[in-house]
């Protein structure tokens, strides 16, 4: 299996299904990305829209048994040079690659912590385990790891529990955690959003340095449109379960192709225009995401839509590096 | 401004707790509210804008200061004679599952509010409940439903209906967009602009996101531990900001524009514990400018200009700068 | 509620089919207390000891205790009793605790004392206070209730009123007071229906607790006058025989745990329909 992709992750058409109460649903169906060697893709969408989900699966970190990947693939390029398939890799193998190459930072760092254990203990396990590496250097190493975050004092806060950090603090903790083993990619679902702006900044500063250091790749995953500027080279933008819309972060900006993608950025605040009795008015997308039909997903929501949107399927166009999932974006933009 | 303000708070402090874990929640507050503007309270977790929320209610007793509401003190009222503040002040929360009792139906929840007040009784109260979930672009008919059988914006929408079923003339609104996604919020914001312009309503709006608070205020106070730091126009204080940790929240702000300047000036260091603040300038710790001088003295609020106010020791705009910066 | 309504909530209630089977189980227990004297084919109290420690047969389908009595009818009759004492057991400590639960919860000057009292209360092993109080007050059916209660109450405040705790925090009760809702309709509204649930698993838990514990009293000699049968009394007295008949332990100890495990599944479906969020999916 050894598909030439110069990408480090290529995410193609992934399906996504849970088995729940009310029947199965398939909360991602056609999600397309890829994340090369020290570029950062952010990967934004509407709370619901199926990102934490396609990070989980590209993790192996679906709930079993209800969940599992129904379609198509996840190649990750290792370090050796091969390629393999995350959906079908067997549970050693990712296991093996989790924490090693593959790395992932959450949302909310206190539950992703233990309580019991100091943070320096548990780096260092982390380190234990993937460099084979002894007691005391492993301590040493965890160390270092936290003053690569910029922990300040990180010798004496080694020995300190999550519970006495704060909660930035922790996220850098978290991000050490995750860097211990230099992965060449890592995924990072939300970890900025439970934190003030000022911390936030800090974080955001701090991811682009360690990949600038390191080179890995960075699958950042925010609802934050603010964060995607900041942070990202490309921008792939999901709704309801799908990819509608991937592009380098200036063009997507700049002309969004898909009418979710532009409507998305006329809701921001900053984007308010002054109505015509002075006030300034934000635009805003009626409704919400409901039930998705056979056509296009947005078609219920869509200003453009015609009677052809929700006759079937749309399809994922690609053209040089962008791509997007409307039938009539060409006519829209011109 | 030439109405007498609707609302005007004065030395407003509040402290939780006893000596050894006492929490300095809000210290030393004040500003007013002229009738139908809208006042924004910025500041990062912790800076004491829900309780200052909370305070102004009257849902949680001041430790010293005064709150005037209609030209009353309403500071130190008990319970019992606060229905009329509670007919003319309401708040919209920031939690839209929290804030709405998930054992009641949404008939119930409004109705709450018009039985308290006996505003309306009989069909008159269908009807009125009818009328103000039209009012937030609910259908009425949903009247009906529980607060888990609407989405996060719906509930919003829900405790906005609420609010406005007493007919306030002030609304607290605590972070009211916070936990929604972008277009959702979108939404919501309007909304609250429909219905200020349509009832006249003041705001006390709190936020931590500068740009909804920039959209939606004629005013804003910053606030940093307890304390405000800078009070004026939203013009002002967003274009031509005089405090440093303004300034250091504006630019820690990222804007949804690849083309703007990356963040670069950073504030190093995390928020010092409410339990224990520095001394003096509460922001010292964290000020790229700061001197021996700001960890003696507290810095008291000073004018830049008409209605805009600053509490630093130093002026940049007027090359006050400090020897050490 | 409403004719309607009610036809609805019991429909819903009973679409999950153990809630049904406990349902009917509750029920049948029930309707042989009532019945007891229609239903049982001997008489609970006739001592005939030629026949003592017999195995469940044609004439005694459960067996005879040491004393020749027919099991099965005791059973019958004690249902009268247990049932009685356990569901009035429940019933005070219920409302007593959920009344104080919620007063220390909610106001904070009284919190101190009612939590002093729960304490000291509960400082104390159960049976001991048990059997501290009815030796105080003299063995009646009525003061086994009395006495009980005085020993469950207590840990319905304790859940009642960490659940007001919770609750009072929570936005919808500040909402409500914001609104100058009184304080009488918070209590009765907000945090009693929320803090329903717990409640009623509490309940259930109390019940068994109860019947287990007039059991224990009886075996201590500090319970219901003996010739009243309890599933209790029949245990207690029993148990020394346990080893050559069974029967006389094992039929009165099933009544017990078959009466406590279907409350239990019945309060858990009842718990299930006061919360609306779930009562759609059932
Ligand atoms: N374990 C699960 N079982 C069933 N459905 C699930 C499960 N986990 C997630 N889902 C569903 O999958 C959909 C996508 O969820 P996901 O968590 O990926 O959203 P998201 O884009 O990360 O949103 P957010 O911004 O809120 O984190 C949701 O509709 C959710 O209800
Ligand atoms: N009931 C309370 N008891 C003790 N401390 C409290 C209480 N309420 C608030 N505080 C403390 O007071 C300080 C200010 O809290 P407040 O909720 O007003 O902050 P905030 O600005 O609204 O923050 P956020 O953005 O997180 O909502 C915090 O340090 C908080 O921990
Ligand atoms: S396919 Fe049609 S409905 Fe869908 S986004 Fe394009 S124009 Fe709108
Ligand atoms: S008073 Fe001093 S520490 Fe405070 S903001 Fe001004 S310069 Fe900084
Ligand atoms: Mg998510
Ligand atoms: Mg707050």
């Amino acid at each position: 299996m050894n598909m030439d992709t110069p990408s480090l992750l290529s995410i193609q058409d992934l399906e996504v299904r849970f088995r729940t109460e009310d029947g199965e649903v398939t909360p991602v169906r056609g999600v397309t990305l890829s994340v090369s060697p020290g570029e950062t893709v952010a990967l934004v969408g509407e709370s619901g829209s199926g990102k934490s989900v396609t990070s989980l699966a590209t993790m192996g970190l679906l709930p079993r048994p209800a969940g599992r990947v129904s379609g198509g693939k996840i190649l990750f390029r290792q370090r050796s040079g091969q390629t393999v398939d995350l959906a079908t890799l067997p549970l050693p193998d990712l296991r093996r690659l989790r924490g090693a190459e593959i790395a992932m930072v959450f949302q909310e760092p206190m539950t992703s912590l233990n309580p019991v254990l100091t943070v320096g203990e548990q780096i260092a396990e982390s380190v234990r385990l993937h460099m084979g590496l002894g007691h005391a250097s492993a301590l040493k190493r965890a160390a270092e790891m936290l003053d690569l975050v910029e922990i300040p004092n990180a010798r004496r806060r080694v020995h300190e529990y999550p519970h006495q950090m704060s909660g930035g603090m922790r996220q850098r903790v978290m991000i050490a955690l995750a860097m211990s083993c230099n992965p060449s990619l890592l995924i990072a679902d939300e970890p900025t959003t439970a934190l003030d702006v000022t911390i936030q900044a800090q974080i955001l500063v701090l991811i682009q340095r360690l990949q600038r250091e390191i080179g890995m790749g960075v699958l950042f995953i925010t609802h934050n449109l603010g964060v995607v500027a900041e942070i990202a080279d490309r921008v792939t933008v999901m709704y309801a379960g799908q990819v509608v819309e991937t592009g380098s972060v200036g063009e997507l900006f700049r002309t969004p192709r898909h009418p979710y993608t532009s409507a998305l950025l006329n809701c921001l605040p900053a984007r308010a225009r002054r109505g015509e009795d002075g006030r300034r008015v934000v635009q805003s997308i009626p409704g919400s995401i409901g039930k998705v039909g056979n056509g296009c997903a947005f078609a219920p929501r869509c200003g453009q839509a015609t009677d052809s949107c929700q006759a079937g399927s749309v399809l994922l166009e690609t053209e040089m590096d962008r791509s997007v999932r409307c039938l009539r974006w060409r006519e829209i933009l011109a | 401004m030439s109405a007498s303000p609707l609302l005007v708070v004065e030395g407003l402090t509040k402290h939780f707790g006893r000596t050894p874990h006492l929490v300095r929640a809000v210290e030393d507050v004040g500003f007013h509210v002229a009738p139908g503007e809208v006042l924004g309270l910025v500041g990062e977790s912790g800076s004491g804008k829900s309780t200052i929320g909370r305070l102004v209610l009257r849902l949680i007793d001041p430790t010293s200061g005064t709150i005037r509401f209609a030209g009353e003190d309403i500071s130190k009222r008990p319970e019992r004679q606060l229905k009329a503040l509670r007919r003319n002040a309401q708040m919209v929360f920031q939690d839209p599952y929290a804030s709405l009792n998930p054992r009641l139906r949404v008939r119930d929840i409004i109705g709450e509010a018009l039985d308290a007040h006996r505003l309306a009784g009989g069909a008159r109260r269908t009807e009125r409940i009818g009328e103000l979930l039209e009012t937030v672009g609910l259908p009425a008919t949903h009247m009906t439903r529980f607060p888990h059988e609407f989405s996060g914006g719906q509930r919003q929408r829900i405790g906005i209906a609420r609010a406005l079923a007493v007919e306030p003339k002030l609304i607290i609104a605590d972070e009211p967009v916070s936990a929604l996604d972008v277009s959702v919020q979108a939404q919501v914001l309007n909304l609250m602009q429909d219905l200020r312009q349509r009832f006249g309503l003041t705001m006390l709006f709190i936020s931590h996101d500068l740009d909804v608070v920039e959209l939606m205020c004629d005013r804003i106070a910053v606030l940093y531990l307890g304390r405000i730091m800078e009070i004026g126009s939203t013009d002002d204080v967003v274009s031509r900001p005089r405090h440093p940790y303004t300034r250091a929240l504006l630019a820690a702000s990222p804007k949804a524009d690849p083309d703007a300047p990356k963040i670069r000036r950073m504030l190093t260091g995390d928020i010092p514990s409410p339990m224990a603040p520095p001394s003096g300038c509460v922001f010292r710790t964290r000020c790229p400018m700061a001197t021996e001088e700001c960890a003696r003295s507290i810095p008291q609020l000073r004018s830049a200009g008409e209605d805009h106010q600053f509490a630093c020791h130093y002026d940049m705009a007027h090359g006050e700068r400090p020897a050490a910066a | 509620m409403e004719q309607s309504s009610l036809l609805l909530f019991l429909r819903r209630m009973f679409r999950r089919k153990l809630v049904l089977v406990a349902f009917v189980v509750l029920c049948a227990i029930m309707l042989m207390a009532l019945l007891a004297p229609w239903i049982a084919p001997h008489e609970p109290t006739t001592i005939r000891v030629v026949r003592r420690l017999k195995p469940p047969s044609e004439l005694n389908w459960l067996g005879t205790d040491e004393f020749g009595r027919d099991i099965l009818s005791r059973i019958v009759y004690g249902a009268r009793a247990s049932l009685g004492i356990g569901l009035a057991v429940v019933l005070v400590s219920m409302t007593v605790g959920t009344l104080f639960g919620l007063m220390a919860g909610y106001f904070r000057s009284l919190d101190g004392i009612i939590m002093r009292v729960v304490d000291a209360l509960m400082a104390l092993p159960d049976i001991l206070l048990a059997i501290f109080l009815v030796a105080v007050l003299g063995a009646s059916a009525f003061n086994v209730v009395l006495a009980l209660s005085i020993v469950y109450t207590p840990r319905v405040i304790r859940v009642v009123r960490a659940s007001t705790l919770v609750i009072r925090e929570l936005p919808f009760v500040e909402a409500a007071r914001a609104l100058g809702v009184s304080t009488r309709r918070i209590l009765s509204v907000h945090i009693l229906l929320n803090v329903a649930s717990p409640v009623l698993v509490q309940a259930t838990f109390i019940f068994a607790y109860a019947v287990l514990a007039e059991a224990g009293l009886s075996f201590l000699g500090a319970g219901v006058p003996p010739e009243l049968p309890t599933w209790g009394t029949m245990i207690a007295s029993g148990q020394q025989y346990a080893d050559q008949a069974f029967w006389v332990v094992l039929f009165p100890g099933l009544a017990i745990v078959l009466a406590a495990l279907s409350l239990q599944v019945v309060g858990d479906g009842l718990r299930d329909m006061l919360d609306p969020k779930l009562r759609k999916a059932l």
